[in-house]
């Protein structure tokens, strides 16, 4: 198709999905149920632990990886929820408008960062009065950095959604992937400490580096370097475009 | 000039060839019909020239472009409404045609008047910020054909435009898309199971069964070839006379009448009854494309399959009222 990307039509995609985002508030608060139960549940409770970053409490250790959390369990959802508009012929329109795949793709890919972006910040507001003291470069850098990562997570979540016929495998994605994308990330530990089969998974998992990303923007050390970690995050940028764009090609009408 | 024109379009899924071999040539500005019973292959063959669905084999050109070429060009010169209601619950009327008019790169300063003009065209300006899920049926269907139009299409596709509409509904959508033949002079491919509805609105009409076009013609020329209207007469009924008429056709006994087939029976009904004598009794059955289906396709567009089509409906419009 001729215009590879229509940014209009992308800009029209994230107007619909900001005006549907703000009108069901509800999610966005439930979204960030979780996330604040491992912040002030589990973060005040092993309280007693040693941090493994001096100078800084549990909680404040486990905090970007926290923030992490939010974007990923943010970004697939609202990836997964493509399956919702298949079922309920939303997407048809969209499906038949004179916008290349590549297009509607990027589009949805922006409402996805869009909801990312507002629920990060919610947890950066709660963070900085409640928990962790950040300069406004440190809370600036902190959701800069959220943007190209909920854009590989989104990415992700709308590959999968695309290929999916039901919401049923809705569960599964969060069981066998969600959940271990976020354990082995080093969220909530060190991986310098950690057994060397966790490491070797955490290597491979794009969530890891935006933990190790945002913890050196917010608590100044990390285990990987701020370089390694842009350049692993523009990898998988580049890569779940490439898989997304294909599997959204093969989205055809139903009937 | 052909708004569209298909060269041996086929359209095969793993078990069932849905278009077997479709040739036909839609000239601009008509209203054109495609009528078949559920299943015969009428939504492929529209799915397929608005470049939703790739031909097995064969083309078409649809306002000068090409479907396999140049599909982007093919739908920024068409407008489509979905059988199955596919605007947007969660939004407003009016988002839902800005979306829409964005996605179709219409300048943005003319969005707003064309909004309010398509609003008005399909009296529902008055709810232009209601959200779509409070709207019933009819009004979804209309808010439909304004977002088929709102970019000013060459070509409108209507996907069993009526499909599980009440009559009153129906009747509203029916003189929508007559306004629409006389204002915007697009093109208008309607495809439908209803009789009634491909004869009201149709210039020509294809009928379609298992994949094929077995008949294209204008509704009178098809209803002529069935053999015209058929008039009962019972009574001393003069036969030289009525058989010496020159748009009489045939004659026959039949329980104790006259059976006499007639061409065109509103205009020569009359001049037959001059002609035929002491008449006692009079009854006219007007040919309907009911009795054409029957004679092309050997089987009528059964009642049957009317309810399986709305059976599907109800069961999306059930789907829909889980959403939250």
């Amino acid at each position: 198709m001729n215009t590879l990307l229509n940014l209009n039509a992308v800009y029209a995609l994230l107007l619909r999905e900001a005006k549907i985002y703000f009108r069901e508030k509800e999610r966005i608060v439930a979204i960030l149920v979780s996330p604040l139960l491992f912040l002030f549940v589990m973060g005040k409770g092993m309280a007693g632990g040693v941090s493994p970053v001096p100078g800084y409490t549990y909680q404040q250790f486990i905090f970007p990886g926290i923030m992490a959390m939010v974007i990923l369990f943010t970004s697939i959802t609202y990836g997964l929820y493509i399956i919702w508009d298949k079922r309920l012929d939303f997407l048809k329109e969209v499906l038949a408008a004179p916008i290349s795949r590549a297009t509607l793709f990027v589009g949805k890919s922006a409402g996805g960062m869009l909801g990312a972006i507002i629920e990060c910040a919610l947890l950066v507001l709660i963070g900085a009065l409640l928990i962790i003291p950040l300069t406004t470069v440190k809370i600036l850098l902190a959701l800069a950095a959220s943007v190209p990562v909920s854009y590989m997570i989104t990415n992700m979540g709308l590959t999968i959604g695309a290929r999916m016929k039901s919401m049923e495998g809705f569960g599964l994605v969060m069981s066998f992937l969600t959940w271990p994308m976020f354990f082995f990330s080093g969220a909530l530990f060190d991986l310098a400490t950690a057994a060397p089969y966790i490491r070797a998974v955490a290597y491979f998992n794009p969530v890891t580096y935006a933990v190790d990303l945002l913890r050196i923007i917010m608590l100044g050390t990390g285990y990987f370097t701020a370089w390694t970690d842009l350049a692993a995050i523009a990898a998988f940028c580049l890569a779940s475009t490439v898989v997304g764009v294909a599997a959204f090609g093969k989205l055809q009408q139903e009937k | 000039m052909n708004a569209i024109i298909t060269d041996n379009l086929v359209k095969r899924y793993k078990e069932v060839t849905a278009v077997d071999g479709v040739s036909l040539e839609i000239k601009e500005g008509e209203v054109f019909g495609l009528l078949g019973p559920n299943g015969a292959g009428k939504t492929t063959l529209i799915s397929m020239l608005a470049t939703l669905v790739r031909p097995t084999s064969g083309t078409a050109r649809v306002a000068g472009h090409d479907i396999g070429k140049e599909p982007l060009q093919v739908r920024r010169n068409i407008g489509i409404v979905f059988q199955e209601p596919s605007v947007d619950d969660l939004l407003t009327a009016r988002e839902n045609l800005y979306l829409h008019s964005m996605l179709y790169g219409m300048p943005r300063e003319t969005i707003p008047g064309m909004i309010e003009k398509m609003l008005k065209l399909v009296n529902l300006w008055d709810r232009a910020d209601s959200f779509v899920k409070t709207y019933s049926g009819g009004m979804r269907r209309r808010l439909e054909i304004a977002r088929g139009l709102i970019h000013g299409p060459r070509i409108l596709f209507l996907d069993e435009p009526t499909l599980g509409l009440d009559p009153a509904s129906r009747k509203a959508v029916w003189s929508h898309i007559r306004e629409l033949k006389e204002s915007h002079k697009a093109t208008i491919i309607l495809t439908t199971h209803y009789m009634e509805e491909a004869d009201r609105l149709a210039d020509r009409i294809a009928i379609i069964n298992r994949g094929k076009i077995i008949e294209l013609d204008t509704p009178e020329a098809l209803k002529r070839k069935v053999g015209g209207d058929l008039v009962f007469l019972k009574g001393a009924i003069d036969e030289a006379a009525v058989k010496a008429l020159p748009f009489v056709s045939s004659m026959e006994r039949e329980n104790g009448r006259w059976k006499i087939a007639i061409s065109d029976s509103g205009a020569n009904l009359q001049a037959l009854l001059n002609a035929g004598g002491k008449i006692e009794e009079v009854e006219v059955r007007r040919v309907t494309l009911d009795d054409v289906f029957l004679k092309f396709a050997g089987q009528q567009i059964s009642d049957d399959a009317e309810e399986k089509a709305e059976g599907i409906f109800e069961r999306i419009a059930a789907n829909k009222t889980t959403r939250k």
